[in-house]
């Protein structure tokens, strides 16, 4: 039995421990807020964080996350008002928006490592997720509003 | 409970953004709105009112596609006692802002306050909805006068109420916001006051109808309302095709034939069967290619969460009969298609003697130019949740085309349109994939087989390996100078698998959607063009992508003028202003046999190089064209009219001394007629510029021995933000009075490609005629 807390919540799972971790929220918590978009941590739509940091959950085994925090986009904020979502919405980012609970919670563990990222540090520290409507523009300048406030 | 007609549990059941939180809105200029009631002393002065008569109307093609438009308010628009008017958004939201956009024109033409209104998707139901299918950047274009009928019918409907409640005369009523006024007493009623008696009365006739004088919108055309779905999308409650979950479904993945045209031969299930959570593994069955968009059959996996079927899939032992195409091979086609445009073809436009005239030439400029084919890769992969109960089938699926997808689940079951409910979720993105529905047609075939609810997921492989993908194509055009350096003769051959292919076998030529994208509609000023269309036999599933046939077609044409210009010595931008010509109409060429105008009259949407001048000189002016560069930088120009718009875009580039290749910067300038969201305009020519820069850059599917050779994002990647265009400023040209409404969601493509190669020549002299460009800046 592998114990995991997910938004606060303690989970449990008797399954193969093998199963990443992403279908583990999606199909059997309903999770569905977190994306997949790939299967091999190349999109970044999956994106989580997990003991704080952000983690590709579709290639991250369950087991590998046995006894640690998990937070996905429904966690992410009690409100959903968190400084990165509430810059997503100031600026307009989304077209489809399919990706952007993996950008925002990907932008979210940038700002905890980097307070006040330069344009470059955004840049690079985004670079794992892909938006295929092409936000980017709009990203990099939300990221900057959330860390900014301008 | 609700008004005017009950939108019936179709609309309102189902799929799970159908929840309360539909039609949440920020940004909301609602304060704006009761301010403006304030300064003017609480009166509430009504908008004037044109009759519908003194409108520019104009003729659009909507009628002609199929089931039409409906512009039944009843339909379209209910308002509940407590004053919350919902209105069905009857177009698929794949990113462009149309679940926004169409309900917004009812609620200004209505007078709704926008925060008091919810947004409520429509299921597949053409009859009712009139046409449904989402593509072809139509949505604007069809309904924006008969959202506004729709609007105004029910605005008159509810003036007519309050008449009668007040027994005066309805010339004395006047729409405020969200609430009608009697103008001698003041008296004023809520639209929710009103929604019953409203609901009673017969719509208006068409002809009567009084629409708002464009001044006086609140919306439309004002850029300040945000996405309904926005809140959701940041939050992670924005309702996908993966995200309905039934009670019992089983998750399925299934493994297709890796070759178009190929078939199952035997398989082996019994690894995949010891793989935990997987209960079922059984033969699906396909349709013989082409098909249209029947499923292409395999085997399938049938397991308790998806993490598992894709595992078992993994496990699976296939042997496949890969059919007639397990030949094909991009390399050797490729010289095929480079052949064939070679030698002539079937003419397909021929204005004077082009062939004489090159004869005669003073001189020849040559331009070959390819383009490979494309996968749309949106970011949520095709996938469909079905259930079955009792004959009758209901799903939930991203699609572009619910109708469409309505009738051909009624035909692939044999059971009626009235069984089948196809709710349809946001779209993960579509770019003309999901127009498709062979991915529904899968879930469903299983959902009635195994009699559970169903969810077939595909993966990003199955994406990339099962697209109908963009065509590849081959374009050769000759230009003849005269002494002048004037071009005096243009033949343009283009040799490209069509779209035909997938509904009609050894279709070899394509058709007029794709001869009308950029061929036999160049508009230039020359006195001979000849076009002409070599066979090209497809061995694969071939699509529409975004923009389609304009992409290959702009590439050349924009490339060529730009490669006249260096043999002239000439400043790009002038030739392209002196080929373009004079300001005027140019008519469909005689000698074009079905000529397309994206399925428009020309007399409303005719070629005007007035328009298409204009967006170049802005983009230009906007731009700083000609302005002096740092080293290693180079501006591009490129135009191209498609989908009934005009966009010219230049892009600056920069090459550093090993040949990396970035974009500091994109300007775009559109015209597209009358429009309602600038704000979501601009993320569209954002996106193009994003989306043409991977076409451009990195963007290829090849085929050997009939298998795509590509997977995934690593093999087949697009462009990610560190590379992206820097900044890309929009220029929307203000629509002259009486200039319909046009395209916005695919032609900022097309200009893209030639304008950064043409940018690449400026900086480095290096004339890139084969895409993509991949390494071949590399010093």
């Amino acid at each position: 039995m592998i114990k995991v807390k997910v938004n606060g919540q303690e989970r449990s799972w008797d399954g193969d421990p093998s199963l990443p971790l992403l279908w583990f929220l999606r199909d059997e918590l309903g999770l569905t807020g977190t994306k997949f978009g790939c299967g091999q941590a190349l999109c970044g739509a999956c994106t989580v964080h997990v003991a704080g940091g952000a983690a590709r959950s579709c290639i991250t085994a369950i087991s590998d996350v046995a006894g640690q925090e998990v937070v996905t986009i429904e966690g992410l904020h009690p409100q959903g008002d968190h400084p990165v979502q509430r810059a997503w919405r100031e600026l307009n980012v989304p077209q489809c928006g399919f990706c952007q609970a993996g950008q925002i919670m990907q932008a979210a563990s940038l700002l905890v490592e980097t307070k006040n990222p330069s344009d470059e540090e955004i840049r690079s520290g985004m670079s794992g997720n892909i938006c295929r409507c092409g936000c980017y523009q709009r990203i990099e300048a939300a990221v900057r509003v959330a860390a900014t406030g301008t | 409970m609700t008004y005017f007609q009950n939108l019936g549990e179709q609309a309102s059941s189902g799929q799970t953004s159908s929840s309360p939180t539909l039609g949440r809105v920020e940004n909301v200029s609602r304060r704006g709105l009761f301010k403006g009631a304030t300064a003017l002393g609480g009166l509430v002065l009504a908008a004037s009112m044109l009759p519908r008569s003194a409108m520019a109307a104009y003729a659009t093609g909507a009628g002609a596609m199929p089931h039409g438009v409906v512009t039944d308010p009843r339909v379209f628009v209910s308002i509940a006692p407590d004053g919350i008017v919902t209105i069905v958004a009857h177009r698929s939201e794949m990113g462009t802002g149309v679940r926004t956009s169409l309900p917004m024109i009812v609620a200004d033409e209505m007078g709704a306050d926008w925060a008091r209104v919810r947004i409520v998707q429509a299921p597949g139901d053409e009859a009712k909805y009139g046409n449904q299918d989402t593509d072809g950047s139509r949505s604007t274009r069809h309904y924006l006068l008969p959202m506004r009928e729709i609007g105004a019918s029910a605005r008159t409907m509810l003036e007519t109420a309050a008449a009668q409640r007040w027994k005066v005369p309805v010339s004395e009523v006047k729409t405020g916001v969200h609430e009608v006024v009697h103008d001698g007493s003041g008296r004023r009623l809520g639209f929710g006051e009103l929604a019953a008696d409203a609901s009673k009365l017969t719509v208006p006739a068409a002809e009567t109808l009084r629409l708002k004088d464009p001044k006086e919108f609140r919306l439309i055309g004002k850029g300040a309302v945000s996405i309904t779905d926005l809140r959701d999308i940041t939050t992670g409650k924005a309702g996908y095709g993966a995200d309905v979950r039934l009670p019992g479904m089983k998750y399925v993945v299934i493994a297709r034939p890796p070759v178009t045209g190929g078939k199952m031969v035997s398989f082996d299930p019994a690894e995949a069967m010891k793989v935990p959570g997987v209960e079922r593994v059984m033969e699906v069955r396909g349709w013989p290619w082409p098909s249209k968009f029947q499923p292409l059959g395999g085997v399938a996996v049938i397991a308790s969460n998806t993490g598992s079927a894709i595992k078992g899939r993994n496990a699976l032992k296939i042997v496949w009969d890969d059919g007639a195409n397990a030949k094909y091979d991009s390399v050797a086609y490729r010289a095929e298609l480079e052949t064939a445009v070679r030698a002539p073809g079937l003419v397909v436009r021929n204005d004077g003697d082009a062939e004489g005239a090159l004869k005669t030439a003073d001189k020849v400029i040559v331009g070959e130019y390819y383009l490979p084919h494309l996968a749309h890769v949106s970011m949520e992969p095709p996938v469909a949740t079905a259930k079955w109960t009792n004959g009758k089938m209901e799903v939930w699926a991203p699609v572009q085309s619910p109708g469409g997808t309505r009738e051909d689940l009624a035909k692939t079951l044999e059971i009626s349109a009235d069984d089948v409910t196809v709710n349809t979720t946001l779209l993960g993105g579509g770019f003309g994939r999901k127009s498709k529905c062979d991915y529904v047609l899968e879930a469903a075939l299983l959902a009635r087989e195994l009699n559970a609810p169903v969810r077939v997921q595909w993966t990003r492989e199955d994406d990339v390996h099962h697209d109908y993908l963009h065509t590849v194509s081959a374009e050769r055009i000759e230009a003849g100078l005269d002494k002048s350096g004037k071009v005096v003769a243009w033949r343009h051959r283009s040799a490209a698998p069509t779209i035909g292919s997938t509904f009609v076998a050894d279709a070899k030529h394509q058709i007029p959607i794709e001869l009308g994208m950029g061929l036999i509609d160049m508009p230039f000023d020359i006195a001979n063009v000849r076009c002409e269309n070599p066979e090209a036999a497809a061995h694969t599933r071939i699509g529409w992508l975004r923009s389609v046939s304009n992409i290959p077609r702009a590439f050349a044409v924009q490339s060529m003028v730009a490669e006249i210009a260096h043999a002239t010595g000439r400043d790009p931008k002038d030739v392209l202003l002196e080929l373009i010509g004079p300001a005027r109409i140019v008519p469909f060429s005689a000698s074009v046999d079905k000529p397309w105008n994206y399925g428009e009259p020309v007399e409303s949407y005719p070629i005007d190089t007035g328009r298409l001048r204009h967006v170049v000189e802005l983009v230009a002016e906007k731009a700083g064209w000609g302005r002096k560069l740092p080293d290693g930088h180079g501006m591009g120009i490129a135009v191209h009219r498609s989908f009934v718009s005009y966009i010219a875009t230049v892009v600056e580039v920069a090459i550093d001394k090993k040949g990396v290749l970035t974009v500091p910067r994109v300007d775009t300038a559109i015209d597209c007629g009358q429009f309602v969201n600038p704000e979501r305009i601009q993320s569209q020519m954002e996106g193009a510029a994003v989306m043409g820069l991977s076409v451009a850059k990195m963007g290829e599917i090849s085929f050997k021995n009939g298998r795509v050779q590509q997977s995934n994002y690593d093999d087949y990647p697009v462009v990610r933000i560190d590379e992206a265009p820097r900044v890309t400023n929009t220029y929307i040209v203000p629509a002259a009075a009486g200039t319909p409404p046009s395209g916005a969601g695919e032609p900022g493509l097309p200009p893209f490609a030639p304008a950064l190669c043409n940018a690449i020549f400026a900086a480095t002299g290096k004339r890139i005629r084969n895409l993509p460009i991949r390494d071949q800046l590399a010093v």
